[in-house]
Order: structure tokens, then C-alpha cells, then sequence
């Protein structure tokens, strides 16, 4: 296969998958705003969503204070913004209209109807009570995507990259998500009552589908170590780092060429680490740099997959 | 008024005796290649039919089966009427077509191995040395190269309109990048797909091979040695006009459809960027024109070419359909001298006419042009698509004052032809079924042989009186039927 052709794959798919994590990760904000918080809680909750994804300076350029307007049309709507939903779903629909020959004609269809549908998506109904309607239509669509991707591509090279793409991205996605929503929840200025506390953990479940999940395996309170077990450790959970990274895995191995050996090799290593790590050691060592460390090495996984198959080869 | 409330017969307009209709005979009754057609026409019940043209739409919508419009808002696809009367041409005629475009097609590949060789035809004085060598179509670093089979031209789309009864006229020989297959190929399957009853009434000669003998032909033509030859499509990309037709080839032949970004030169040999590493490809199909197929050698801006492309085709390293430089022997002011190429190479006699042309560089012409303006039709030399061109008959006064001062100008660029009274076909339009122009542009493949599909793309001018068929201009497509027997 081409090496463009595989990069196209690999990033449509990333988008669809970053555009589905932004959509949760707005939600989660959206749910947690509508419960009692102390004075400023709100808006650094918006705030923190921007640290999230690594935009507070474009942003900063752009708007003044992170209010929960601004921060919507700026993750939302903003085409100068590379990771706003509408940028995403365009970059989606770009990559792949670049590569009609190679995915299905239900998967191009699915692709550029979404892309048609957000483009033309009234605005006036973000500003209103429908804002979690727009969220859940951002995840179904992404629910679409991964189901015709399932439900009609051959088991081939293409289908590999299109997951490696997705799993990649969600990994990244999770950690920086649990580690945001982490330090607010556990080291927040803010006095925590009970009740309150409940809502913001029971929030961060919610935000990635994981609340029932939560129930079903612990059948238990709902408490901050088991919240990151979940979400760090479950080899059940469809959204854990360690299920993304089994996939990230599994996949590179099936792509396999002469020179990906040491990215295999990285991935594994990576996914033991899951795979065998304990909660205790995880919190001994630090949860915030644990993420961080997890962040860093998907990062490099990313760029290896690029080198190794994607971008340019031409001096070796 | 609805198609279906009217009736059949009073919804046939007829066409103008002086004009060939390829349906009804001047005398009113239907040709005998189109009576089973006429028939099935009258016993099908109107509805039908209009539920059936509304699924064509919907279909080719879905498929994509579109392409974008220069000067439109960017990224913007429309759809290319497709009508659903066939343009049915009888094994005899075809038999004579066939032969006469083997024949010229054959010559102008002589032709461009000559001028690119020694230059016979101009030293036995039958075209002008400045016609070619100050040709911007004439490419001097092709001078001397050998290519493999001689063959430069491995696919031409020659574009033919009838006059009357067996009077074809070539108008145009298309040798760079002609389009319009995937058309061909595509209007066949809505056809066979709307109507299959038709098919078995008629022997439709096969058209649906087409991608096969094309990858054949270009396997044929591979650098000398090369056992197994990687064939790949080259196009400009995702946005250009016909994208569709390059991924529709690529995807029919089952080979990559490549850009120039996937392909890199190394020790003297193309190689497309894999994810398994370097694969070295051996023949380029290219959908890029001659200027932008090598930056160090062209249009150093290009961003669609291979740095160093040239200088590897030239040593023999990869192939590429068609050769670089056919342009001089497609450009319209050579297109004169084709019946005597044909006559010089292969000492026959052409087979099929060539339109008369009036050449503006040349003063006598020039004076009768300038004098006949409102009859005649006026052509940029390096035009193509139908842009830049004055149908005299038809021009305003304003238009054809517009002309005289570009042809004044720079004569040079231009030349002029007699209208032809091309042959109307019925076609769907709004008021019902009605008689408009066509014409023909089969696909010629030489290689080892000179193949071709029995048919080609049947283009329609759609607007009434129209005699420009080209899709840009509001042109429409027809299924294409040589009849086996």
C-alpha cells in the first residue's frame, strides 16, 4: 500500500475518533457546570478543558476568559482552531475523499455525510438546552463511523491503519482526560461535600460511557483509585488505556514491515506495563506523572508509526 | 406539462433535413438499426421511463460519479446528464470507423517518432520546420530518445462527428491525456442496469474489457527486460477535474493510483513510497500534463511531478503513457497535415476526412477568415475543453468583433473551420424526446497492436442548436452501441 494512502487512513480515522473525545470531554464540562460548585469552579473547569487538549494559548489570542461560550465556539465551530469538531470532521471527510478508492463506499458516504451535516449544524441550538443533543449526535456519528469501518472493510493493511489511527488516539485522549479531571477532582481548591463529589465522579464516568461499567465491576461507591483503575487497568473497558493499547498492539503487528521492529517492540513494552501494573503502584509512583509518562510514550508511538510507514521514505 | 400526460409520437420533434438524424431518415421513417429501439420506445409506458431516467440521477449522485467545473466555487462536483437514448451505430459503419482510426493513429505515432528522430516529413517538405520545431507542444529534450515499440501515443481519444451517410470527419485527435472512458464504461452499466430487456434485443457489442486491454497495452510497452511489469496511474490529485476517471482506472486495473508526492527517482529507476518500502513502478499511466511531470526539467513550480522523472524516462528507466512531447502532433495547427501524414508513412489514402481548415498564420487564409467571420468556426490552436472558441452562426455581433481583434492580433494562435452540419440523435430534453448534436470520441490503444473497445463516449450538446458537446459547456453523455451484426 502507498504510504500516503496509509497516512490518509491513519488520520482519518484519528480525527473522527479526536472529534468524538472533544464532544465527551465538553460534555463531561457541561454535565459537571450544572451541579453547585464554589465561586470561579465553573469557569476553571472550562479552563481546564483547554489545557486538556493544549490550545489555551490560541485560545488566550482569540477570547478573553475562559466562559463556557467562548470555549464552545471555540472547540466547537473555530476552523482556525485544528482540533475544534468542525475541523476535525473536515479533516475526517479531506482524508478520506483522498482515499475513496480504498475504503468502502459506505464508509466514504458515512464520512462525508457527517462532514455535511456538522457544516450545515444551527448554531443557535449549542446556545440552548439542545447543547447535549449536539454531543450525543458528535458521538453517534462517531459510533457510525467505527461500526461501518467493522461492518464492511476487509481485514486488510487499510483496515489496520484505520485502527491504529483510532486506538492511538483514544489512548491519548483518556490519559489526558483522566488526568485533568484527576487533579481537579482530588486536588481542587474548593472544599468538596459529598454529595457534590458524587456528581463530579459520577460526571467523569458518564463522560466516557463508563458509569454502568463502573457498577457492573465493582458493585461498590464510587471511589477516586477504582474511577482511575477502571479507565487506567480494565481489560473489559472499551475506553481503558490498557484496552487502547492492546489494539495499538495487536494492529502494528499485522502492519508489520522491515523497519518497525523497535516500534513493536516500544508498543509491547508499553502494554505489559498495563497489562501486569497494579492501581497501588500506580498511585505510589504518582498518578499525574504516571499520565504524563503514558502521554509522552504514545506520543513517540505516533511518531514512529509515521516514520516507520507513513511519511516519505526515500533515503533508506 | 408532465412527460407522462403526453403522448409519444407528438413529443418527437423532427430534425432539419439538412441535418443527418441517426434515428429517422429524411423521408420520416425509422433507420432499420433503430426500429427495435423505436418499437421497445413505444411500448414502454411513459412513467416508466421517467422513473427510470430519475434513478439514473440518484445513482450516479450516489456512486460520485461527478467532476469539478474550473472556475466554479472550489471543490464543487456536478453531475453529467446522462441521456438515456442510445447513439446506435450498425457493424458496418464501425467496420469503416475502426479501420480509419487505425489507420490515423498509426501514422501520427509515425509521425512523432519521426519528428522526435529524422524529421523525414519535413526534409520531403510536407509540413513547415517552424510548424514543429516552434511548436510549444514540441518538446527538444525528447529529441533522439527511443521509446519503447515506438509508441508515444498509447492511448488517443479521437474526437469524430458525422455528416451524412458513412461521412465521418475526425475533428480533433486527442494524443496527451484524453478523458471520458470512465463515461463510456459507466453509461453502459446504467444502461444495462435500466433497461436489461434492451439488451436482449439488440447484439451490443461488449465495451466492458476496456480497463483490461488498457492494462495489457501498458504491460506491453514496459522497459525492455522488465518481466513483470508495475503499472500505476498518475494523477494530479483529489481535486482535479477528473479525479474520478484516474481513481476509476486505477481501481478497474487493480493498480495504485499514485501522486507525484508518492514517487521518488534513485539510481535510475522510479520508485513509489510503500509501506512496505521502496517499489519500483515500470510504467506510468500519467493524467499530468508534459509541464508539470518533472520540476527539474519543467515547470520548476510543479508540485505534481518527480524531480528527475525526465532524465530517467529518458535512459529507459520507466515508461510513460502517452510519451512526453505528443502534444505537436495533436495541436491544431498540425492537425492539417495528418491526410498527408497518412499518405507519407503509410502511402494510403485516408480513411476518414479531415474537417477543412483555414490557418490564420497564413496571410490568404487570415483575409478570408477575417472576411467569413459569421461563418465559420474559430479555435485556438492549443485550446481544449471548448473554451476559447466562436461558433460564427451562432455569435453575436459583439462576440465575433471580440474574435477579429484576438485573431488580429495574434494570428498565429488561431484557426478557422466550416461549421459542419453535425448528425443530431434524440435525446430526452424537457419538452420530450428531441433531435441534438453528437458526437464520438473512441479510445485508440497502441502498443504491442493497435486495440480499441467497439464504441466510445457518445457526448450530446444538450441546449437546443448547440454544436458544443464538451461537459464543461453544458454537455451531456449517451450510451454507445455498435451493433455485433
Amino acid at each position: 500500500m502507498l504510504s500516503r494512502t496509509a497516512d490518509h487512513l491513519f488520520w482519518m480515522a484519528r480525527y473522527i475518533e479526536r472529534a468524538e473525545n472533544v464532544a465527551r470531554m465538553l460534555d463531561v464540562n457541561y454535565r459537571m457546570s450544572m451541579v453547585p460548585q464554589a465561586d470561579g469552579g465553573i469557569d476553571a473547569g472550562w479552563g481546564a478543558t483547554l489545557s486538556i487538549t493544549g490550545l489555551e494559548d490560541a485560545f488566550r489570542a482569540r477570547h478573553t476568559a475562559a466562559t463556557m461560550d467562548a470555549v464552545l465556539e471555540f472547540m466547537v465551530f473555530d476552523t482556525e482552531n485544528p482540533s475544534s469538531i468542525m475541523n476535525c470532521l473536515r479533516m475526517a471527510r479531506e482524508n478520506a475523499h483522498a482515499v475513496r478508492g480504498t475504503i468502502t463506499s459506505e464508509m466514504w458516504e458515512t464520512t462525508n455525510d457527517t462532514w455535511l451535516k456538522m457544516r450545515d449544524y444551527p448554531r443557535w441550538k449549542l446556545a440552548g438546552s439542545e447543547i447535549g443533543e449536539f454531543f450525543e449526535w458528535v458521538k453517534f456519528r462517531s459510533h457510525l463511523s467505527r461500526g461501518v469501518t467493522l461492518g464492511t472493510m476487509l481485514r486488510d493493511e487499510a483496515f489496520h491503519f484505520i485502527r491504529l489511527g483510532t486506538f492511538l488516539e483514544r489512548a491519548d485522549a483518556t490519559a489526558r482526560f483522566i488526568d485533568v479531571k484527576y487533579h481537579m477532582l482530588v486536588d481542587g481548591a474548593a472544599p468538596p461535600d459529598a454529595a457534590a463529589d458524587y456528581y463530579q465522579w459520577s460526571a467523569l464516568l458518564r463522560s466516557v460511557s463508563a458509569f454502568e461499567v463502573y457498577r457492573k465491576v465493582y458493585r461498590d461507591l464510587i471511589t477516586p483509585v477504582k474511577v482511575a483503575e477502571l479507565l487506567i487497568l480494565n481489560d473489559q473497558m472499551p475506553r481503558s488505556l490498557r484496552t487502547s493499547m492492546a489494539e495499538v498492539f495487536e494492529n502494528l503487528q499485522a502492519l508489520s514491515n522491515y523497519r518497525s521492529s523497535e516500534t513493536e517492540r516500544r508498543a509491547g513494552e508499553l502494554q505489559a506495563s498495563l497489562k501486569f501494573g497494579r492501581i497501588e503502584d500506580v498511585f505510589a509512583r504518582g498518578l499525574h506523572e504516571y499520565l504524563t509518562q503514558f502521554i509522552v510514550r504514545v506520543i513517540d508511538l505516533g511518531n514512529r508509526v509515521s516514520e516507520d510507514f507513513l511519511v516519505p521514505m526515500s533515503s533508506n | 406539462m408532465t412527460r407522462d400526460t403526453i403522448t409519444r409520437d407528438d413529443t418527437i420533434m423532427a430534425t432539419p433535413s439538412s441535418i443527418y438524424d441517426e434515428m429517422n431518415s429524411a423521408d420520416g421513417t425509422v433507420r432499420s438499426h433503430y426500429a427495435g429501439y423505436q418499437k421497445w420506445l413505444a411500448e414502454t409506458p411513459a412513467d416508466r421511463i421517467a422513473q427510470k431516467r430519475a434513478e439514473a440521477d440518484l445513482v450516479f449522485h450516489r456512486v460520485g460519479i461527478t467532476f469539478a467545473v474550473y472556475g466554479e466555487e472550489a471543490g464543487k462536483e456536478r453531475l453529467i446528464p446522462f441521456d438515456i437514448v442510445p447513439r446506435i451505430i450498425p457493424a458496418q459503419e464501425w467496420k469503416l470507423l475502426a479501420a480509419g482510426l487505425r489507420q490515423r493513429v498509426k501514422a501520427l505515432n509515425m509521425f512523432l517518432h519521426d519528428v522526435y528522430h529524422g524529421q523525414e516529413i519535413i526534409k520531403a517538405g510536407h509540413v513547415p520546420a517552424e510548424q514543429i520545431l516552434s511548436n510549444s507542444q514540441y518538446r527538444p529534450e525528447m529529441q533522439g530518445v527511443d521509446v519503447p515499440g515506438g509508441i508515444y501515443a498509447h492511448i488517443a481519444g479521437v474526437d469524430v462527428v458525422r455528416a451524412g451517410a458513412g461521412e465521418f470527419y475526425v475533428l480533433e485527435d486527442n494524443l496527451r491525456v484524453p478523458s471520458g472512458v470512465s463515461y463510456m464504461l459507466e453509461d453502459r452499466r446504467m444502461m444495462m442496469r435500466l433497461f436489461p430487456e434492451l439488451f436482449s434485443r439488440y447484439r451490443v457489442a461488449p465495451v466492458e474489457h476496456y480497463p483490461d486491454m488498457l492494462l495489457t497495452n501498458l504491460r506491453a510497452v514496459a522497459p525492455a527486460g522488465v518481466i513483470d511489469p508495475t503499472v500505476a496511474v498518475l494523477t494530479p490529485g483529489a481535486y482535479n477535474s477528473a479525479y474520478f476517471e484516474h481513481a476509476f482506472l486505477a481501481q478497474q486495473m487493480g493498480v495504485e493510483l499514485v501522486e507525484g508526492q508518492d514517487l521518488f527517482v534513485r539510481d535510475d529507476h522510479l520508485y513509489m513510497r510503500t509501506t512496505q518500502g521502496p517499489q519500483r513502478v515500470d510504467v506510468i499511466y500519467r493524467r499530468i500534463d508534459d509541464d508539470f511531470l518533472d520540476p527539474l526539467a519543467f515547470r520548476p513550480d510543479s508540485m505534481l511531478g518527480v524531480p528527475g522523472l525526465l532524465e530517467v524516462y529518458r535512459a529507459g528507466g520507466v515508461t510513460l503513457a502517452n510519451a512526453i512531447g505528443t502534444g505537436v502532433a495533436d495541436d491544431k495547427s498540425i492537425y492539417p497535415y495528418v491526410p498527408d501524414m497518412i499518405r507519407f508513412y503509410l502511402g494510403e489514402e485516408p480513411l476518414l476526412n479531415n474537417v477543412p481548415t483555414f490557418m490564420c498564420r497564413r496571410k490568404d487564409d487570415l483575409a478570408y477568415v477575417l472576411a467569413h467571420l459569421d461563418e465559420l468556426v474559430v479555435k485556438e490552436t492549443h485550446g481544449a475543453g471548448g473554451y476559447g472558441m466562436l461558433i460564427g452562426p451562432r455569435a453575436s455581433r459583439d462576440e465575433i468583433e471580440r474574435f477579429r481583434q484576438l485573431i488580429i492580433e495574434t494570428p498565429d494562435r488561431y484557426i478557422a473551420q466550416p461549421t459542419l452540419a453535425l448528425s443530431a440523435c434524440p435525446t430526452f430534453v424537457d419538452a420530450g424526446i428531441a433531435p441534438r448534436h453528437i458526437d464520438l470520441r473512441p479510445f485508440v490503444l497502441s502498443g504491442k497492436d493497435i486495440n480499441m473497445v467497439p464504441g466510445g463516449l457518445t457526448r450530446v450538446a444538450l441546449r437546443e442548436g448547440s454544436l458544443v458537446v464538451n461537459s464543461s459547456q453544458g454537455g451531456g453523455t449517451k450510451d454507445t452501441w455498435i451493433l455485433e451484426v
